[in-house]
């Protein structure tokens, strides 16, 4: 068994070596070469893709309404911002040609890249990126369509090259946000998706599919796929099936069992989820006030082991809210707890709580791995005397009890970073006044640093505040936090060029056939 | 035609008191719709400013008004979720149930009919008994069951379709309708089995009525006598029968959609229902209850006109 692990390993490790290699390369026209060293594998022109994925976006797609995070994935190709994250999470300008900020850190300059011009053919003017940034703050409606916007103070175009962005107070962050969609001046995304991204919207069927097309007068380097229809297969076994059928050619997510039964006729692509995958704690529920208990609990939990059986041993451990793509804001406190039974039993002692407690835990049941985490998590509490009972419900449950109303004992559960990739966006529901936190969490010291991070205005100084942050959440152990699950994409053996973001995206616009 | 009219007056009063009932059916279901629209972004900032914007605050008589007022005049709202008109994201979904409905009642017709006639010939026999037994069987397996029966025996095991991977029309139109079969054949069996208990009794009755000696005397078949004379006659209560079983196939496809996975009216009116989303459940609900009562109706309207005594009642 070990060997064959270890070969699998190999293969998996040399097969995203290929799929590495045969990635497109940035800049604008560039003339593809085979990479050297590579048997001649090229990028081809042209072709469909059929990508399969698990969930239904029973969502918005308007760009500044959307909220589910597989509604992002798929538009991330249609619409694009004034900036957009790379694959290394650095912002690079999009719609806007370049950028400034101000030294108070609360204005933020950005030049229109000539050009770009919109799906209906139209070219994008100071106007619509007015009316982009105006809609999403809601400065009309009094009400942001994204929380974050509420700090904008004013958008305004100073000549017709020239939008400068104002935000309330110092919030260098704040950039990570201009990723948000820039649509058509009075344009109204439900009556039509226009954006700027390589491929423009096509068609959706609902619980069906989603088409996208390629963009012929794209501003940056042009897609290589004609056309890719997203189908929504919501059954697992139905998916993996489908790609052996030939039905669809890439699907990302998937377990490791499910890549397994695939044969050699696909690549495995591995990168990570960017979810922070942990059992959240409700710290105002009787045994779970006390620190010390939850320091067992976190004791008591070999992540290793979960990693195992979850994945086979892929995916990083984590020790607090933040997982490594985001590189220097990431304070790695992995092995801040380790398993040791032994400190777990006298810190449950020390609490009083000697002969253990019954705990409850609520996992949504349409996420296979969280549920699957908690029964692991489950056993390996019973070390230590804390029964727990796995109490799966619907997600639509889970968003009202556990969410909102944080009527829960300990939930097993991934936050991703939402709408922009920020720091902030992890961490701001630890928070003690905020209206996202779940865990009931409540430290000042923890306010105190979050507030310094979020105004600061020199980067040296954010990034120390939100690694304290993330001391302190690791320190009062406001959830056992778990791991950033391992996500494998598989692809039929023709097509490259998939690359990972730090972000819940999928880049299609550099996926192609190969030759 | 004073009958006809007492009918659709009746027609009406039924749709109307089904409106009211689903619209109240929300009003007391514990659940917000801004709970899935607002996912893990919920604040009670931000559900109380996105209830206002869906004037979900307005009293419930002006909402169930407003509402009515707009599907009267063609305007079925806009999903939540989806954030589209209904009116669109029901367009592709009725013609799947539809088509699904059609093909599973012409099933029960050409199954039931011959089946009948076939077992009222052999009355008595060693087979008649067994097929009785065998009918009796299909008629109480629930179509969701016989569907997970068909979906590991053909599917899995035979690989006759492949489970799950729904062929949309313009893809390809006999995929499409070959994927159909097993779906459709699911629903028919039991109320196949129905029809032919029904009309089987219904012809050995009539069998025995003056006419059918008249018929034999006349020197026909056996054979003959039952084609055209009894099944003539014997089919008149049947009629009334298959044109409830019509209501109740469209209605049972909605489970059936599930089994299968056909992106039909009954997987979205489920996904609605726990998402909140009003406007396509009322939506979904009104069409399917206007099936129902309609087709009831052209029932009630046939068999009057089949047998005139119904007018006098």
């Amino acid at each position: 068994m070990k060997v064959c692990k270890r070969i699998l390993t190999l293969l998996l490790a040399l097969l995203m070596l290929t799929a590495v290699l045969c990635g497109c390369k940035d800049g604008k026209s560039a003339p593809v070469e085979p990479t050297p060293g590579v048997s001649a594998t090229e990028p081809v022109r042209g072709g469909e893709l059929t990508v399969g994925i698990a969930q239904d976006l029973d969502d918005s797609l308007d760009p500044h309404k959307m909220t589910a995070a597989g509604t992002r994935e798929i538009l991330f190709n249609v619409f694009e911002g004034l900036v957009k994250p790379d694959e290394n999470g650095n912002l690079i300008p999009a719609v806007a040609s370049s950028y400034t900020i101000a030294e108070t850190g609360d204005a933020f300059t950005f030049t229109l890249r000539d050009g770009v011009r919109f799906h209906n053919g139209s070219e994008v003017t100071v106007g619509d990126i007015v009316y982009s940034i105006s809609r999403v703050a809601g400065l009309d409606t009094g009400t942001p369509l994204i929380a974050a916007f509420s700090a904008v103070k004013s958008v305004e175009a100073t000549d017709d090259r020239t939008v400068v962005v104002k935000t309330q107070t110092p919030y260098l962050e704040f950039l990570s946000y201009l990723t948000c969609a820039v649509i058509p001046e009075n344009s109204d995304p439900a009556d039509g998706l226009i954006g700027t991204g390589p491929f423009s919207f096509s068609e959706r069927k609902a619980q069906e599919s989603i088409v996208i097309e390629r963009f012929d007068d794209y501003w940056g380097q042009p897609a290589y796929l004609d056309k890719v229809t997203f189908k929504i297969i919501e059954n697992a076994n139905t998916l993996v099936m489908s790609l052996k059928s030939g039905a669809i050619d890439l699907c990302a997510h998937l377990t490791t069992a499910q890549a397994a039964e695939l044969g050699s006729d696909f690549n495995i692509a591995e990168g990570s989820m960017n979810l922070v995958q942990a059992m959240y704690l409700n710290n105002a529920y009787g045994p779970l006030q006390d620190v010390r208990v939850r320091q067992a609990l976190c004791c008591a939990v070999d992540r290793e082991a979960i990693l195992g059986l979850i994945n086979d041993g892929r995916g990083s451990i984590l020790g607090s809210s933040m997982y490594p793509a985001f590189g220097k804001y990431y304070a790695d406190l992995s092995t801040y707890y380790t398993k040791d039974i032994d400190r777990a039993k006298q810190l449950l002692s020390d609490a009083g709580y000697a002969g253990g407690f019954d705990l409850e835990i609520t996992a949504p049941m349409n996420y296979q791995i969280h549920v699957d985490t908690a029964q692991v998590i489950a056993e390996q509490l019973k070390a230590i005397g804390v029964n727990c009972t796995i109490n799966t419900v619907e997600w639509s449950t889970w968003l009202e009890k556990v969410y909102q109303n944080r009527d829960y004992q300990a939930t097993v559960v991934g936050f991703d970073t939402s709408a922009a990739m920020t720091a902030q966006s992890l961490l701001a529901r630890f928070e003690s006044t905020s209206g996202k936190n779940v865990c009931n969490f409540s430290s000042a010291q923890y306010d105190e640093r979050y507030a310094a991070a979020i105004a600061s205005t020199d980067e040296a100084g954010q990034v120390a505040a939100y690694q304290d942050c993330q001391q302190i959440l690791a320190e009062n152990a406001a959830a056992v936090y778990v791991q950033d699950p391992c996500d494998l994409v598989a692809m039929r053996s023709n097509i490259g060029g998939y690359r990972f973001y730090p972000i819940y995206v999928m880049d299609l616009s550099c996926v192609s056939y190969m030759k | 035609m004073k009958y006809i009219a007492r009918k659709a007056m009746a027609m009406l009063v039924t749709l109307f008191v089904i409106s009211v009932l689903a619209f109240l059916a929300f009003e007391v279901l514990p659940g917000d719709p801004t709970t899935k629209m607002l996912g893990t972004d919920w604040t009670p900032e931000r559900a109380a400013a996105l209830r206002e914007e869906l004037g979900l605050n307005a009293p419930t008589p002006e909402r169930y008004l407003h509402w009515l007022g707009g599907f009267f005049g063609g305007d079925f709202g806009v999903s939540y979720s989806y954030g589209i008109p209904v009116g669109d994201l029901l367009q592709g979904k009725l013609p799947v149930t539809l088509c699904l409905s059609l093909i599973a009642f012409c099933m029960v017709v050409v199954i039931s009919i011959p089946v009948a006639l076939f077992l009222a010939r052999r009355e008595g026999s060693a087979l008649d008994r067994v097929c009785s037994v065998i009918n009796q069987i299909a008629m109480s397996i629930p179509p969701f069951f016989i569907g997970i029966i068909f979906t590991s025996i053909f599917g899995l095991a035979l690989r006759l379709f492949v489970a799950g991977s729904f062929v949309s029309a313009e893809e390809s139109l006999s995929g499409f309708l070959a994927y159909l079969i097993f779906p459709a054949l699911s629903i028919a069996l039991p109320k196949s089995a129905m029809t032919v208990k029904l009309l089987r009794s219904s012809i050995l009755n009539e069998m025995g009525e003056d006419y059918v000696r008249t018929a034999y005397s006349r020197g026909n078949s056996r054979k003959t006598v039952l084609r055209r004379h009894v099944l003539r006659n014997s089919i008149i209560p049947v009629i009334t029968f298959l044109a409830v079983t019509i209501a109740d196939i469209v209605a049972g496809s909605i489970i059936i959609e599930q089994v299968f996975n056909i992106p039909g009216l009954g997987r979205l009116l489920l996904l609605s229902i726990s998402n909140r989303d009003f406007p396509v459940v009322l939506s979904i609900i009104m069409i399917i209850a206007t099936i129902v009562i309609f087709v009831n109706f052209l029932a009630d309207v046939a068999y009057q006109l089949v047998d005139p005594r119904i007018r006098l009642k």
